[in-house]
């Protein structure tokens, strides 16, 4: 037997599992990974993975991954693009893995994109 | 389970099990994990899309790809090109029959066959995992529930689905909120509240399209009438041919009990439920209201008069409301969003959506739920996509055996209870059957006569008698022998059987026949009078013939069965109407159309 207040835990963990499904497209973070040939070789996939892994962790709803092909910029691989609704595109670069909880925790949670880590700073240094 | 980057959604709905969807779940399921996608990639069991023609139905999303009529031979490709590299599988991608567009780029809800629906009873069928109480949930599943026990009382749960509008939608249309209020002023100390998923006309699978895809939509609703009612005990009576929705009900039950959702003291507020499944033999006569419960109880499935009413004395003797499958899963949404909702949607008399089973002779043959006061000819040009290979329309069958067919000048009929027996026919529960110019009219009233000569209980005189004696005229006069005075006789018996019959059964059986005699008499006519068959559809009424169009390539002769067929080579053949088995079999075969039927 589960209380309201159970019930209620399993609707928000399990829309978050499912809301790739949903086509409210508009509200929707969405965390784009560069996965051709040359992003998998320099490691998108473990990336990948880490982004689901928090977002699953974060029980956020609303966030999709997904995967692109090759942008061009092959030597930034692995590059992920993050979506917020209403807010400019931020494209990170270099991305390991231990990087994804911060990008998660600071950028798609709170809304402040990790400077140190974009595609500006990259080119920059 | 876990976060995924892409869902693949594959049917699992009858229609799709049959043309092998289970097949391509192993499969895609085990080519996910030889491509080692198996952590980003999850392949998901739905109910039915609604678009059955084109199926098995493959949906993958994130970006909501619809593939069709997807073979084994197929799933690899999906799976190295779109799953893995990114990049759809084009020439798998769904093809609209009407403007042969490809809809690669476009959502599924900008397909025409679903742009004019509203899904309200159908809103989770194709969307989640029917076998997964946490997907119904998430969609906001058993929050009705939750906000009837906890913030309404039974009063106001009645009160809001009167204000609704909603009314019965296994045909009859009886104000549901009504039924309600009558089961629950009935005082005894012990209730009932039933499901009819007993669907037995020909051509409908709404009830059965439900179960598979969406069963708590069905399971919460009844908690909320046993609820309002004041019943603790609920029967889904379902036929035993339905056997995923039998089983998929049954893990949705066991699911619920185990969340509490189902059985003693539900959300500690004092009330239980509890629910049993009871499965059908297959009898028509089974859909009728007291039948159904005599069925139930375990005694013979045959119907009663009435009065006493369910309400009054139903199951075990103990008051009884009664709801259709459809009418139940509008219900959870009725309540969630208000009555005001629902009644701003549909006609004046008739409010909400209404599903129908798309069937006959129709490009998008399956499932679809549109709001009520669509035209007949939206639901069968703009989402049914029309009559396949150019053929003319000629009439739609709504109603099953109890309804009519409609000829194209009342194309333009608004779908609702009213106008459709205005135009008459009726909404019945939902069948919807195409016919073209090769259908014969009369031979689709013997066709049904036929189902009803056959489902008839037998226990009143005029639907056992009666409708035998129809069936014998209407086969006299396909096998052109019918006399003058017949369409007369006709007439007589479906008077005395509708004013004399028992039950609703018998009461209705006769409206094929009067539907199309009222609308297609000159083809009775000129089955009698003149022996002809103006669809040349009917065997004895018809000759094959091969005209000068005809090489002389000896294709037809080679292929008939009862060597009918004559002729040297390269000149024109000819066939012996004596020996011709009117099999259709020369006429398939030739290339030149040089055969024809008159």
């Amino acid at each position: 037997m589960k209380s309201l207040a159970e019930l209620e835990a399993i609707r928000k963990a399990t829309l978050s599992r499912i809301n790739v499904r949903t086509e409210e497209k508009g509200e929707t973070t969405r965390v784009v990974i560069g996965m051709a040939t040359c992003g998998i070789a320099a490691g998108a996939r473990p990336v990948m993975l880490a982004f689901m892994d928090e977002i699953q962790k974060r029980q956020l709803a609303h966030v999709t991954v997904s995967q692109t092909g090759c942008v061009g910029m092959c030597r930034l691989e692995p590059m992920v693009d993050v979506i917020v609704p209403g807010q400019e595109k931020i494209t990170y670069v270099h991305v390991k893995p231990d990087m994804v909880p911060r990008i998660v925790a600071e950028h798609i949670v709170n809304g402040r994109p990790v400077q140190e880590y974009t595609i500006g700073a990259a080119e920059n240094a | 389970m876990d976060i995924y980057r892409a869902h693949v959604l594959v049917c699992g709905g009858t229609g799709c099990s049959s043309s092998g969807s289970a097949t391509l779940i192993e499969l895609f399921e085990q080519k996910i994990e030889e491509y080692g996608l198996s952590k980003e990639v999850k392949v998901i069991r739905t109910g039915c899309f609604g678009l059955c023609e084109a199926g098995p139905v493959v949906i993958v999303y994130p970006d909501g790809t619809f593939y069709s009529r997807v073979k084994p031979e197929n799933v690899e490709e999906i799976v190295s090109e779109h799953l893995l590299k990114g990049r759809k599988v084009e020439h798998l991608v769904y093809t609209d029959h009407a403007t042969k567009e490809q809809n690669s780029e476009k959502a599924l809800e900008d397909i025409n066959f679903y742009k004019h629906q509203h899904r309200i009873a159908l809103r989770n069928c194709g969307v989640i995992d029917p076998e997964n109480i946490d997907e119904y949930l998430a969609m906001d599943g058993y929050r009705a529930l939750e906000k009837a026990l906890t913030t309404m009382t039974r009063e106001q749960v009645i009160d809001e689905v009167l204000k609704s509008g909603l009314r019965g939608r296994g045909g009859a249309g009886f104000p549901t909120g009504m039924k309600w209020k009558f089961a629950y002023n009935s005082v005894n100390d012990q209730k009932y509240v039933a499901c009819n998923a007993d669907e037995g006309d020909p051509g409908a699978f709404m009830d059965r399209s439900i179960l598979e895809g969406d069963p708590h939509a069905v399971i919460e609703a009844m908690a909320i009438a046993g609820y309002a009612i004041g019943a603790s005990e609920g029967y889904i009576y379902v036929r035993a041919e339905y056997p995923i929705a039998v089983k998929r009900l049954r893990v949705a039950i066991k699911q619920a009990e185990e969340y509490g959702l189902l059985g003693d003291n539900i959300f500690e507020t004092g009330f239980n439920f509890h629910l049993f499944i009871r499965l059908g033999a297959g009898a028509f006569v089974c859909g009728e209201e007291t039948a159904l419960m005599h069925s139930i109880e375990g005694k013979r499935g045959e119907p009663t008069t009435r009065p006493p009413f369910p309400a009054v004395k139903g199951l075990f003797e103990k008051p009884t409301m009664l709801n259709n499958v459809e009418t139940y899963a509008n219900v959870a949404q009725i309540i969630l969003h208000g009555a005001d909702w629902y009644n701003a949607i549909g006609t004046e008399k008739s409010k909400g959506t209404k599903v129908f089973a798309l069937g006959g002779k129709i490009n998008n043959t399956g499932l679809v739920e549109v709001p009520m006061g669509t035209t007949l000819r939206t639901v069968i040009y703009d989402v049914g996509g029309g009559c396949p290979n150019g053929k003319k329309f000629k009439a739609v069958q709504t109603g099953g055996p109890s309804g009519g067919c409609l000829p194209e000048s009342l194309l333009d009929t608004p779908v609702d209870y009213e106008n459709l027996i205005a135009a008459g026919s009726m909404m019945g529960s939902g069948g919807m059957i195409v016919m073209d110019e090769d259908n014969c009219m009369v031979d689709i009233a013997r066709f049904y006569m036929d189902f009803i000569v056959d489902e008839s209980c037998g226990k009143c005189t005029p639907c056992r008698v009666g409708t035998k004696r129809m069936l014998e005229i209407l086969q006299r006069i396909v096998d052109g022998k019918g006399e003058e005075g017949d369409i007369e006789k006709l007439e007589d018996l479906a008077k005395t059987i509708k004013n004399t019959a028992l039950c609703g059964l018998g009461q209705t059986a006769a409206n094929p026949v009067l539907s199309t005699l009222r609308f297609f008499r000159d083809e009775y006519e000129a089955h009698i009078k003149e022996k002809r068959c103006p669809a040349h559809h009917c065997k004895n009424l018809l000759q094959y013939k091969i005209t000068d169009k005809c090489k002389g390539c000896t294709a037809c002769a080679r292929v008939c069965p009862a060597g009918a067929i004559t002729g040297e080579i390269k000149q024109q053949h000819s066939i012996d109407p004596k020996k011709c088995l009117k099999c259709g079999a020369c006429m398939e075969k030739c290339r030149f159309g040089a055969i024809i039927k008159e």
